[in-house]
């Protein structure tokens, strides 16, 4: 009953902080609402019993990826008074995508079935040591996989960053 | 349930009251200990010794004008020191402060809550606590004080991936993220620092960068910031700032007693012929001079070291701090793979 309250309450507290991302006119503020809505989706994380999740989440969103947003915003020192007048017809196009793209979202959802989830509260699927398990057995190859991609990227922006030397 | 309730919530309080406690005799302390390595006196007017100056200062702190700039954001302003000293306080929760207490046969562990992720907790409790002083920073409107926010982000964030490949290792040797678990494992064996000394001093440098410790203080350096993060907070919001700071260093201390020196374990303990509870008080005796002996080693460093330049300091961090720990991740697999325990 009460995981049923936390988690009505989680859920207002993302898409409200999500919605004030978008219409705040302040990046810095947006920043700010992104992370609480970070933390209330480790919220929900931690309703389904998935600890480590919620915990990594938190430390790499909130602690790591979000601090250098909020770097790269404070150090371009961008505020309202300066934000340059857009022209209308990006506008426009803005508009009628994100109407598009809804309609694709919409046409998904129609299909789906909606059937009960069983409750999770008792599976300990995520904690650490299933989540290792599972992760290094059943799973070996696509993490793996994944590592090499996160590789290739880190690579990447070295590459791009660095000065070129003749 | 009910007694359950009551039992933690004093014990939340306790943990909380001492950590103030801490904090502020810190002050009283690392003036003490900086007129003992200058040859000084140091602060002797306020009761014997100048054992009341921590009062006088929080008094002074309380009474002084609270000055909010008219450019700033006021919101974020205040929201600024209230979040350095939340995330300072948040980690108490997961140390483990001694063994179990028993009472017609109820058992009471000195420790709130052991949750089996106890140290991804302090990481990223940890890993929030720059939002502290960037918020402040960022919310005074002032080149000083953005400035100063601005190093304490780039500089966190550059240790935080030291200190979590050094607890990796740590991690890798003990085989549980808990932390009453870690303690409890060195119980009658070897502290972790025989095993891991190497990731001990990649922690305990990272620990001076996260806090914002001499030599590692670039985000409040005066000589360049004026004060750096806090140049315009005043009266106790100053405060907070400061006191922070001294509760993470209690907390960094209490950290690195329980992951690398046996926490409360005292050696031999078995040998002891007094009784569970009296023990239990022995050990959270023994904890205490472990951590007060870490607070006077970050004092000592403060007084002894210069501050370092800033691209000195990121060169150290990931050129040299980064690379010792992935060192430390694979000697310390080898070394498992060796004695045949994987």
């Amino acid at each position: 009953m009460l995981s049923q309250y936390l988690f009505f309450f989680l859920s207002f507290v993302a898409v409200f902080s999500a919605l004030l991302v978008i219409i705040d006119k302040n990046p810095v503020h947006s920043v700010l609402y992104l992370i609480v809505t970070f933390f209330s989706i480790a919220g929900h994380y931690f309703l389904l019993n998935a600890q480590f999740l919620a915990a990594v989440h938190i430390i790499v969103y909130a602690g790591a990826i979000m601090v250098l947003f909020l770097y790269v915003i404070m150090m371009l020192n961008l505020n309202k008074e300066i934000e340059p007048h857009k022209k209308n017809i990006p506008k426009v196009i803005a508009v009628v995508s994100a109407c598009l793209l809804m309609m694709v979202f919409v046409a998904t959802l129609k299909g789906a079935e909606t059937t009960m989830l069983t409750s999770a509260k008792n599976s300990n699927v995520g904690l650490v040591e299933n989540l290792g398990k599972v992760l290094f057995n059943e799973y070996m190859l696509p993490f793996e996989l994944s590592s090499v991609l996160f590789l290739a990227g880190m690579v990447g922006a070295v590459f791009l960053s660095k000065k070129e030397i003749h | 349930m009910i007694a359950f309730i009551i039992y933690k919530s004093i014990l939340v309080f306790v943990v909380f009251l001492v950590s103030l406690g801490i904090a502020a005799y810190s002050t009283y302390a690392e003036r003490k200990v900086a007129a003992f390595m200058q040859d000084r006196v140091g602060p002797d007017r306020a009761g014997p010794f100048g054992i009341l100056q921590p009062i006088a200062d929080g008094i002074k702190m309380f009474m002084k004008e609270e000055i909010i700039p008219t450019v700033s954001n006021k919101f974020l302003f205040v929201l600024g020191p209230s979040l350095a000293m939340l995330t300072a306080l948040m980690t108490g929760v997961v140390i483990p402060w001694g063994g179990d207490l028993s009472f017609g046969g109820q058992v009471y562990p000195l420790q709130i809550t052991d949750i089996n992720i106890g140290i991804l907790y302090v990481f990223g409790v940890v890993s929030i606590g720059v939002y502290g002083i960037m918020i402040g920073g960022w919310a005074s409107n002032n080149k000083y004080s953005m400035l100063g926010a601005l190093r304490a982000s780039s500089q966190m964030i550059s240790y935080e991936i030291a200190m979590g490949l050094a607890i990796v290792a740590l991690v890798m040797k003990t085989g549980t993220l808990s932390l009453g678990e870690i303690v409890n494992q060195q119980n009658g064996d070897w502290w972790n620092i025989c095993y891991q000394p190497l990731g001990f001093l990649i922690f305990l440098i990272c620990a001076f960068a996260e806090t914002n410790r001499a030599p590692f203080d670039l985000p409040e350096c005066e000589t360049e910031l004026v004060g750096g993060y806090h140049t315009e907070y005043s009266s106790m919001k100053l405060g907070f700032y400061l006191f922070a700071e001294y509760i993470n260093i209690f907390i960094s201390a209490a950290i690195m007693s329980s992951l690398y020196f046996g926490g409360y374990n005292i050696p031999f303990q078995h040998l002891i012929p007094v009784g569970p509870n009296i023990l239990a008080f022995l050990q959270v005796g023994f904890f205490f001079s472990k951590i007060i002996f870490f607070i006077f080693f970050f004092m000592w460093v403060r007084w002894t070291i210069p501050r370092f330049r800033y691209d000195q300091l990121m060169n150290l961090g990931w050129k040299i701090m980064i690379p010792l720990a992935i060192f430390n991740i694979l000697a310390t697999g080898i070394m498992m793979f060796a004695l045949g325990k994987v």
